[in-house]
């Protein structure tokens, strides 16, 4: 019986294919693309009295968006993103260099930097706060040193909010940048060096070049949940609502105006998507 | 390699691991509320102990971590399999279409679900929770299964089948146990993501239910004490040992 | 007289409209050594392949037969062959004997025929079950996989059994030892063979018969002696050793032989199909069919081409001489060295020569 079954299949490879991706594929069309295209459709509906959407057409919460209230912080949120992700940068890709010269260390050290990407980032992003706070570590440490008389005031500033976001998201470009320097063949540097290139220029003109995907693939890791980051402000940048993931968030609670926040999830999403096509466009040039 | 690399290197993951780590010792802090060491002590985690809602959150945690592991790598190893042995019409954009849950941001997952369920005027709760954590996780599964895919030779079925075995037989004992620490691992992982999930859950989770990170939130929010530092050193510790587990499954068939 | 062992009548496949194989057909006999020789992209691996049942012919593609019976629409479980793969597809979670056991549980045969027959097969491919049984395939250097995956499919007494260039990314010393035992076992358990190869003296050493293929057709079918000796069209001439080609209008007859122009001059050959007045014809010549003499040399009733040393290659065993012709042909002759070639070396650069053959050492090429 099951031969049978299987005997029709063989003739129809793409029916064997349809039937494996048949599950999940309904789950995510049903749970992840219906969502957004409902969402999508709240955009451009009135606002209802007691929260939710009235029936009807208007381009409301589009034309609300082009405050400059609004603007400010969408600016806000794209400067935040790309200062995190060139910090990161800056920070990681050393690391990650490091890391594949590191011989014996380097499983230890890999796994020290994948502990965090894994771990929970509300328990990160916590760990901050104990850090920051006016009666937290750093602050005690300092004022017990003499070295400053009043807590500094670090927690509830955009500064904070760039640390956590600094702190939270460095794993994430660290990993693929170690993963492209590892595949590098070491040949290319020996042939390098045969025709004369000092270190400095060996890794300026090939290691860095090659590292290429990697560095792209990390900044993308970094870029996009920067700019669509929630928690990390809601918890070290105070009550302000100060980046585009808080006033999303901020319609659906307190602000009750669903189109509004509908409208903005879409905007921070084709963002996003503009964002990933535009790197992988750089990304794929550069090879 | 550069003595100066070196020392960057250290202090940068120094200071990657240095405020988890102060959260962890002071866990142990007798002292409720500065941080002075005023002695070593288990009473924050005693406290965990006793509030029946952190308890019960955990509960919750578990069960929707399990339930959307479960699912989320059956689905996901049937699509990377998929993905790994046919041709099918629309598989680049297949291919391509599956990566963009990983990169959309998780407050338009959360928000997008959540205006799903009122529109269809469904109850929220673990179920919609489990529901939303399948979603974003599929892809996931799909990413990690289909990697180790790729490095796995296909004619060994074809060899299989030559032998007597048909398609069934030849994926019950062949692929699958060649397969199985990449969907272990896979599942680890989503289980992490799953129980640490914060953004989606929140939108999604409604009044009456809790997850261990809704419970840690509102704690953080409302009436910070070293119970928190307690359940987060729970939580660190645990992922450490699943991810350990988990890295030692890859290493080993490798 | 008995149904051949396998028949392909007509067979064709093709994927995405590339046609790999084309209107292909041959019988093979029971105990034969069958091999199909080819270039990469010739259509031997798919052929192999349709007879295992992993590629369906095309719709009006022919019919592939094991014993006599059609088995197109079968699927490999289902036909009685065992097949070795070109990177040995051993289960790399089973040990060797798990391995070679693999296809007797396939079969229910009972647990302790099972220990028996393994031992049994290792043995027959050299490997003694006591070091071997217990190993994984990771812990084996590539010709003892080989053998294994060898054992794995004589374990099941098969009738047919299929090897898909097995030999491939094995050294050369162990593979022509290798060579020679599955010529061996070939003949001892009469066993019918059917081998893929690109490499033509794997395909002479061991083969009852070559069926060499190019661009998804057979391009000729028959013994290597056959093959070698008379090769029908100027790609099996040119795969299969080395030839020599040369392109002439065939004139008048001329006593049983027939004239033809080349250049200049004119040499014979005997009569053929498609050796007609006026008629352009291709020959090939192999170089161990020619003489090498000096001006004026040539024996008589041999056909006769002048030229000049342009190459003389050293080879131990033989010596090329590459002559020049006028036209800008070249041509190769091999002299056998029986001692006489060296001190001094008989040809030198530069020199007088002139290319000669029996009219008959040549094999006339039908159109491709």
């Amino acid at each position: 019986m099951r031969r049978r079954l299987l005997a029709w299949l063989a003739r129809r490879p793409e029916a064997e294919a349809w039937a494996l991706l048949g599950p999940g594929t309904l789950w995510m069309i049903v749970f992840f693309i219906v969502p957004v295209v409902v969402m999508c459709a709240y955009s451009f509906m009135p606002r209802g009295t007691y929260g939710g959407v009235d029936p009807g057409f208007t381009l409301e919460a589009y034309a609300r968006f082009l405050h400059p209230v609004y603007l400010v912080i969408l600016e806000r949120t794209f400067v935040i993103a790309v200062l995190t992700t060139a910090f990161c940068v800056l920070a990681g890709y050393p690391v990650a260099y490091a890391i594949t010269r590191s011989g014996k260390w380097r499983t230890l050290l890999l796994f020290l930097v994948v502990l965090p990407f894994w771990t929970s980032f509300l328990v990160r992003t916590f760990a901050m706060i104990f850090l920051m706070r006016d009666t937290g570590l750093v602050n005690s440490w300092l004022m017990g040193l003499g070295i400053i008389k009043q807590p500094i005031e670090m927690l509830y500033t955009p500064f904070a909010v760039f640390a956590g976001l600094v702190y939270g998201y460095l794993p994430f470009l660290i990993l693929p940048v170690y993963a492209s320097l590892e595949k590098i063949d070491p040949s290319l540097l020996e042939a390098a060096e045969v025709l004369g290139a000092k270190p400095a220029a060996r890794f300026w003109r090939v290691t860095l070049p090659l590292s290429g995907p990697g560095l792209v693939a990390g900044s993308l890791l970094v870029f996009i949940p920067a700019l669509g980051s929630f928690l990390t402000s809601d918890l070290l940048g105070g009550a302000k609502g100060l980046l585009v993931g808080n006033l999303i968030q901020n319609q659906f609670s307190t602000a009750r105006n669903w189109p509004f926040g509908s409208a903005a999830s879409l905007i921070l999403m084709t963002l996003v998507l503009v964002a990933a096509l535009l790197y992988l466009r750089v990304g794929r040039e550069r090879e | 390699m550069p003595r100066w690399l070196v020392a960057f290197t250290a202090i940068v993951l120094f200071l990657m691991h240095l405020p988890v780590l102060v959260l962890v010792a002071f866990s142990f802090n007798a002292s409720k509320f500065s941080v002075n060491w005023t002695g070593f002590t288990l009473h924050w985690y005693q406290r965990l102990l006793e509030r029946e809602d952190i308890l019960a959150a955990l509960r919750a945690s578990l069960i929707v971590g399990v339930s959307a592991t479960v699912i989320a790598t059956a689905f996901g190893t049937l699509i990377a399999l998929a993905l790994a042995r046919h041709r099918f019409r629309g598989r680049t954009l297949y291919e391509g279409l599956i990566y963009v849950p990983i990169v959309t941001p998780e407050i338009v997952t959360g928000i997008s679900l959540l205006i799903l369920f009122v529109f269809l005027r469904v109850p929220l709760g673990l179920g919609t929770i489990v529901i939303a954590h399948v979603a974003f996780s599929i892809s996931f599964v799909v990413v990690v299964v289909l990697s180790r895919l790729a490095g796995m030779d296909e004619t060994l079925e074809e060899a299989a089948m030559t032998l007597g075995a048909d398609e069934i037989t030849a994926f019950w004992k062949i692929t699958v146990p060649l397969l199985w620490p990449g969907i272990i691992s896979a599942a680890l992982l989503t289980f992490i993501l799953s129980f640490d999930d914060f953004v989606i859950t929140s939108f999604v989770a409604g009044s009456g239910s809790s997850t261990l990170p809704l419970i840690i939130y509102s704690m953080v929010r409302r009436n910070v004490e070293p119970s928190i530092n307690a359940i987060s050193t729970v939580i660190v510790i645990g992922t450490s040992i699943l991810l350990y587990v988990a890295e030692k499954l890859t290493r080993e068939s490798a | 007289m008995a149904d051949p062992v396998v028949e392909l009548k007509g067979v064709s496949k093709s994927f995405n409209g590339t046609q790999a194989v084309r209107d292909v057909s041959f019988a093979i006999e029971r105990g034969e050594f069958f091999s199909m020789l080819g270039p990469s992209g010739c259509g031997k691996t798919t052929t192999l392949r349709l007879i295992a049942g992993f590629e369906t012919p095309d719709a009006d593609g022919g019919q592939v037969r094991l014993m006599g019976a059609v088995v197109n629409d079968q699927r490999p479980y289902e036909r009685r062959l065992a097949m070795v793969f070109q990177n040995y597809a051993l289960f790399p979670h089973l040990t060797v004997e798990r391995n070679v056991a693999f296809g007797l549980e396939q079969r229910k045969t009972p647990k302790n025929e099972i220990g028996d027959r393994v031992r049994n097969a290792l043995t027959l491919v050299r490997l003694d079950p006591g070091t071997f049984a217990r190993r994984n395939p990771s812990q084996l250097s590539g010709g003892q996989r080989q053998r294994v995956a060898l054992a794995r499919a004589l374990v099941l007494e098969p009738t047919i059994l299929l090897l898909d260039e097995p030999l491939g990314a094995i050294d050369l010393q162990l593979r022509k030892e290798m060579q020679l035992e599955l010529k061996s076992l070939n003949k001892q358990l009469g066993t019918t063979f059917i081998y893929v190869t690109h490499d033509q003296e794997e395909a002479l050493t061991m083969s009852d018969r070559i069926a060499v293929m190019s661009n998804g057709r057979v391009a000729q079918l028959g013994t290597p002696a056959e093959i070698y000796e008379n090769p029908r069209t100027g790609f099996v001439a040119k795969f299969i050793g080395e030839s020599n080609f040369l392109d002439g209008r065939v004139l008048n007859p001329s006593g049983g032989l027939w004239d033809v122009q080349w250049g200049d001059t004119t040499f014979r050959v005997p009569s053929a199909n498609g050796v007609q007045p006026g008629r352009t014809i291709r020959i090939a010549v192999r170089p161990e069919w020619l003489d090498l003499v000096r001006p004026g040399h040539v024996p008589p009733g041999e056909n006769a081409l002048c030229g000049s040393v342009r190459d003389v290659i050293y080879l131990g065993e033989t010596m090329h001489v590459v002559v020049s012709l006028p036209g800008g042909t070249d041509m190769t002759v091999a002299l056998r060295n029986e001692g006489q070639l060296i001190n001094p070396l008989p040809w030198r650069r530069g020199d007088e020569a002139v290319v000669a053959w029996k009219p008959e050492d040549c094999q006339i090429l039908e159109d491709e």
